[in-house]
């Protein structure tokens, strides 16, 4: 591997962290909400409502059911539109995030039904308000769960960063399209290849570390 | 006496897969303030229902529960809300946030009904220390023993000033000794706060040591309610029967054998009653089963008894011992 190449993935190292921080951050804007929404309209929750909990749902699983190179290029006249560009770094956190709001979405849902039940009845008993129920009872309590979750997100977010190579994004899965894969260096290939399992199981240890030391089970 | 609630005509149905379940049935009762009223009952009977209108948790089907002259059912969601400030509830499960500290937890109501915060951490920490748990204020519940654990419930339930506290099988989930210590310390805050108190239990020693009335509900039915003593010396209903006596007697020798009950307080317990029988009528009895508890201070004891098979002996031998002042009551071999 020449300088050229060192250079270039050093580079590619940082505007994959860059993609995966911010698709990431964007993304539980509004995958948090979200999917405290699903859990709260669900049957037999705070404030159980079947229309909204259908049609949140049915947008959710559409667009989970969508293989995210699909979402990519579906996406392309959005990002234009949002950041001007369709192709580098900035332009494919716009699909990142949003291939990424629906399973933070069913995630955090899935957070939150772990808490116990009784928790909730004692939070009514004291008239806690169901806004005042989620926000000071069930998302505290599910904390530990959401940063496991958040850990599984952020990986996922980290793999389909390197997907976005394949229609002009940054990062190290361009890299490893461009010199591995289209000129045959095997050794940038491995390298990249390396260095993102390096920083998934970085993010996971991270992620199992945070929610070990909250859980006060 | 002010009658904290008053239920009328409470039922409650279910309705499951196209099935309707009766849980609750035509159950009328007071509760006065400054009582301690226990609801007993085995699984299933309709108690956790029950006890969950008292705080509007569960919507009775038809009927009414007043809460100070207040129908319940008649509230706004805010007006509830508002109400259940002074109701206050505990629960087998103790339902702690276990990602909150003690401290945290206990001030959890303050802050729900709008205390400043300048003076919540007060009011938690003199609660915790009614429990006797102001040390562990900074821990979290997942390090406290269950028996603590249902204390900082209790110092929670506390915190808003509440006028009732209803509990849920708060004990059932500990051990005999610590279940004796919590029910001390519910005894002891219904005499220093005047606090009304409600207990649910399947248990005949919870109510039998705190209790000063008790409600039997049977089937969804309240099957009997009265005082403690009157309750556990006479039971009249078939469920209070069998709740004050659980135990099956030995079989009687023969088939039709004919079954008596004697039951007596402690005034009395200095007599050999059978000796005495024996004795002075020269009837023998079988003893099938004997026992005695205390109640609200006062031992009393039971024994069933196998009357001898000529009738005339058997009248002797009733006559006998109602004559002596104790209360006899027939016992069907089924029972």
């Amino acid at each position: 591997m020449n300088d050229f190449i060192i250079d270039a993935i050093q580079k590619g190292i940082l505007e994959t962290l860059q993609m995966t921080f911010f698709a990431s951050l964007f993304s539980y804007l509004v995958g948090l909400p979200l999917g405290v929404l699903l859990y709260a309209t669900s049957k037999g929750r705070l404030l159980e409502n079947r229309v909204v909990n259908f049609i949140v749902g049915l947008i959710v699983n559409i667009m989970r059911s969508l293989p995210f190179l699909i979402l990519l290029v579906l996406l392309i006249p959005f990002t234009r539109f949002v950041v001007g560009t369709s192709i580098g770094t900035k332009a494919t956190i716009v699909p990142l995030t949003v291939g990424a709001i629906p399973i933070v979405a069913r995630m955090v849902e899935s957070s939150l039904c772990e808490v116990q039940p009784g928790i909730i009845e004692a939070a009514k008993s004291m008239g806690a308000s169901p806004f005042y129920t989620i926000l000071h009872f069930i998302i505290p309590e599910a904390v530990p769960s959401l940063l496991q979750g958040a850990a599984i997100n952020i990986a996922t977010v980290l793999g389909y960063s390197a997907m976005a190579g394949v229609i002009g994004g940054g990062g190290l899965g361009a890299i490893a399209l461009q010199y591995g894969y289209y000129r045959y260096q095997k050794d940038v290939l491995w390298t990249t290849v390396a260095l993102l399992v390096a920083m998934v199981m970085i993010i996971q240890e991270v992620g199992t570390i945070l929610a070990k030391a909250k859980r006060k089970v | 006496m002010t009658k904290v609630y008053e239920l009328k005509n409470v039922y409650k149905t279910y309705h499951n897969d196209g099935k309707e379940f009766e849980a609750l049935k035509n159950v009328s009762l007071d509760v006065e303030e400054g009582e301690i009223f226990g609801i007993i009952g085995m699984s299933g009977a309709g108690k956790s229902t029950l006890v969950r209108t008292l705080n509007r948790l569960e919507d009775v089907t038809s009927g009414t529960v007043e809460f100070y002259g207040k129908d319940l059912a008649a509230l706004s969601a805010g007006d509830l809300r508002h109400i259940r400030h002074s109701i206050s509830m505990i629960f087998q499960s103790f339902n702690l946030v276990n990602q909150r500290t003690v401290l945290s937890n206990v001030e959890q109501p303050l802050r729900i009904a709008g205390v400043p915060r300048s003076k919540r951490r007060g009011i938690a920490l003199e609660m915790l220390s009614i429990v006797g748990l102001e040390e562990k204020w900074n821990v979290f519940p997942a390090r406290l023993s269950g028996g603590q654990k249902q204390r900082v419930a209790i110092a929670r339930a506390l915190a808003a000033n509440p006028n009732v506290l209803l509990c849920d099988e708060a004990t059932s989930a500990l051990d005999p000794k610590i279940t004796g210590e919590i029910l001390d310390l519910l005894k002891k805050i219904n005499k220093e706060r005047n606090l009304t108190i409600v207990i649910i239990t399947h248990e005949m020693s919870v109510v039998e040591k705190i209790c000063d009335r008790v409600a039997i509900i049977d089937n969804g039915e309240l099957a009997e309610i009265g005082e403690v003593r009157e309750v556990f010396s006479n039971p009249k209903s078939n469920a209070a029967k069998k709740l004050v006596f659980p135990s099956n007697p030995f079989a009687p020798s023969s088939e039709d054998g004919r079954l008596i009950r004697i039951v007596f307080d402690g005034t009395k317990s200095s007599e050999p009653f059978i000796a005495n029988l024996v004795e002075q009528t020269g009837k023998k009895v079988n003893i099938l089963s004997a026992n005695t508890r205390s109640v609200g201070g006062i031992g009393y004891g039971q024994m069933v008894l196998e009357l001898p098979p000529d009738p005339e002996d058997q009248n002797t031998v009733i006559n006998f011992f109602k004559g002596n002042g104790l209360t006899v009551s027939e016992v069907k071999i089924d029972e």
